[in-house]
């Protein structure tokens, strides 16, 4: 596999071309400002929470397809988990982004694996990285806006 | 000296196609592939006579300026000082004491936004353009917020040229200062700096111009412009970093304030008071970047054994070639359609974002940027988040519009 196809998997233009959870949530309990200063790039994440449950998630913007479908893998696996689940997620992702290239993404991650290939263009890791800092901010804190920076 | 001079000599009579040899980061692949380097606007690679001056200067002459006796502190100043003058030479201003070494435009357009902008009053317009880059917009803003004066843009076109009707309007009794982009980097328009100058001095502004797109596609001569201030940059004209210009006329710099205080820019200090030291030092506080001057110095002589008339033909020849060529590319569309533009060449690709077409075309060995551009509102101007940008530069030719193009061509199928 070369560089691009591993950096552009099929997961990740399907995602890219059709972005899951797209849109609005009128009544959400969250809403977070995600911003990439590289590129100039928005996210707005929408969280709705039941107890403990993040029952609905969507999010809104324009982004490169890396982000674009970074966001759109995050909100199809965290809706309908515990917000500890989201929240240990984040960190498995995280130190997935940032584990060195060799590395094998864990099990768990499943499709989410699909991202790892951004760990060789590092400047892309923001792009990845942009809609999970978002949930982080959604899950811990009140809202507000996010900077990958 | 008499090695750059004679290197001179030999690049007159040497066709442009030929210059390409001279810098040596050209020869390498990156991701496999030939390199070919079309971001010369961000910054341009630097020619084996400017790598070498450097060298050759921190080999032998390294010292600091204007402060010893010993030998080669006399050397390093000779340097400095000689690269000054090469570049008062070049840019046609009336004496050294008007070439004001900076970090880069960015600090140049600071120090006057700083120093001549501390004269602004509540009321005063400062005008500026819609395709300013940052560093000719943020300035401005930060002397307005704290002297209450207003910052006025101009509107573009949808061809990206200034809106001339507009501008005329929006001059007024109130301008004080106008600031205006010479070339623009993100569209590559060339703007009618002569003519709005003289309108705007004819209005009793001062007037700026950021020439860092300029210098390195246009022979500048900055009496025939008439500008109060030229801003530029070593980097983007084949020099190093961290070292630029800043011209202004001798009189207008004289009336104005220090920027910086320190070492240099001294004659005198006591805790009674400081005499400041003449032009062009006053505006040199500290030990300026001896190495980055010597390295200009040696890039303008490099531009300066060089045919514009030529290089111009070159650079036009190759910025059609691409945009014809760019035509082939399903989505493609040209940011930027000014009658009269220099080495840019920005686009967009359907709806494939430029980050990912970057992406693309850099693992097929083709450099471009892509972004904003550190010029926000021209994106906001033309509805789109980015684009991608090719420049072009004097040892750029055909091969590398080939390269980007099938790189584009790959870009475009695999987000069809």
């Amino acid at each position: 596999m070369n560089e691009l196809q591993d950096l552009y998997r099929e997961v990740i233009l399907d995602h890219n071309r059709q972005p899951r959870n797209f849109g609005e949530i009128e009544d959400a309990d969250r809403i977070v400002e995600g911003v990439n200063p590289l590129c100039g790039d928005k996210m707005t994440l929408y969280v709705k929470l039941d107890g403990d449950k993040v029952s609905d998630i969507r999010f809104q913007g324009t982004g490169c397809a890396i982000s674009v479908a970074s966001s759109s893998l995050m909100t199809e696996r965290v809706k309908g988990a515990t917000v500890e689940q989201s929240l240990r997620l984040f960190d498995r992702v995280h130190e997935m982004l940032t584990a060195p290239d060799s590395t094998e993404p864990p099990q768990e991650l499943d499709k989410l694996a699909a991202l790892s290939g951004v760990r060789e263009s590092p400047t892309r890791i923001k792009c990845a990285s942009l809609a999970w800092h978002a949930l982080k901010t959604a899950l811990t804190e009140s809202a507000q806006e996010v900077s990958t920076e | 000296m008499s090695a750059a001079a004679e290197s001179s000599r030999s690049t007159r009579r040497r066709d442009i196609a030929a210059l390409r040899a001279d810098f040596p980061a050209l020869a390498q692949r990156v991701h496999g592939k030939p390199l070919a380097y079309l971001d010369s606007a961000a910054s341009a690679q630097a020619p084996e006579a400017v790598i070498e001056a450097i060298a050759e200067h921190q080999r032998h002459n390294h010292a600091n300026v204007h402060r010893g006796v010993h030998r080669l502190s006399e050397r390093a100043t000779e340097a400095y000082e000689g690269a000054r003058g090469r570049i008062r030479q070049y840019i046609n201003a009336a004496s050294a004491e008007e070439i004001v070494f900076t970090r880069g435009t960015t600090e140049s357009i600071n120090l006057v936004a700083a120093s001549l902008g501390s004269g602004l009053k509540a009321g005063d317009e400062v005008l500026i353009s819609w395709m300013e880059h940052h560093s000719n917009i943020v300035p401005w803003q930060m002397i307005c917020a704290k002297t209450g004066a207003r910052l006025v843009p101009v509107p573009i076109t949808g061809d990206g040229e200034i809106d001339l009707d507009t501008f005329d309007r929006l001059l007024n009794e109130r301008t004080a200062i106008v600031a205006l982009t010479h070339v623009s980097n993100a569209l590559g328009t060339v703007n009618p700096v002569a003519e709005l100058t003289a309108k705007a001095h004819a209005a009793g502004a001062r007037v700026l111009l950021d020439g860092a797109q300029a210098v390195p596609h246009l022979r500048v001569d900055v009496q025939a412009l008439g500008c109060d201030f030229y801003a530029f940059s070593g980097h983007k004209m084949y020099g190093p970093t961290g070292i630029g210009v800043l011209y202004g006329k001798r009189d207008v710099l004289d009336a104005m304030p220090p920027y910086q205080g320190g070492g240099e820019m001294i004659l005198t200090v006591s805790f009674e008071g400081t005499t400041y030291n003449g032009l062009p030092y006053r505006f040199e506080a500290g030990t300026p970047n001896i190495a980055g001057a010597v390295g200009l110095g040696a890039a303008v002589a490099y531009l300066d054994a060089i045919d514009f008339e030529a290089l111009a033909r070159h650079e036009t020849a190759l910025l059609e070639y691409a945009t014809d060529r760019l035509r082939e590319i399903r989505g493609a569309r040209v940011i930027g359609t000014a009658k009269h533009k220099a080495g840019v060449l920005s686009f967009v690709l359907g709806d494939v974002h430029a980050h990912d077409v970057g992406t693309i075309v850099d693992a097929a060995g083709v450099a471009i940027r892509t972004g904003h551009h550190c010029a926000m509102p021209v994106m906001q101007w033309f509805g789109v988040a980015a684009t991608a940008r090719a420049s072009f530069a004097l040892y750029n030719n055909r091969d590398d519009v080939d390269q980007l193009m099938d790189g584009l061509a790959q870009a475009a199928e695999m987000f069809a």
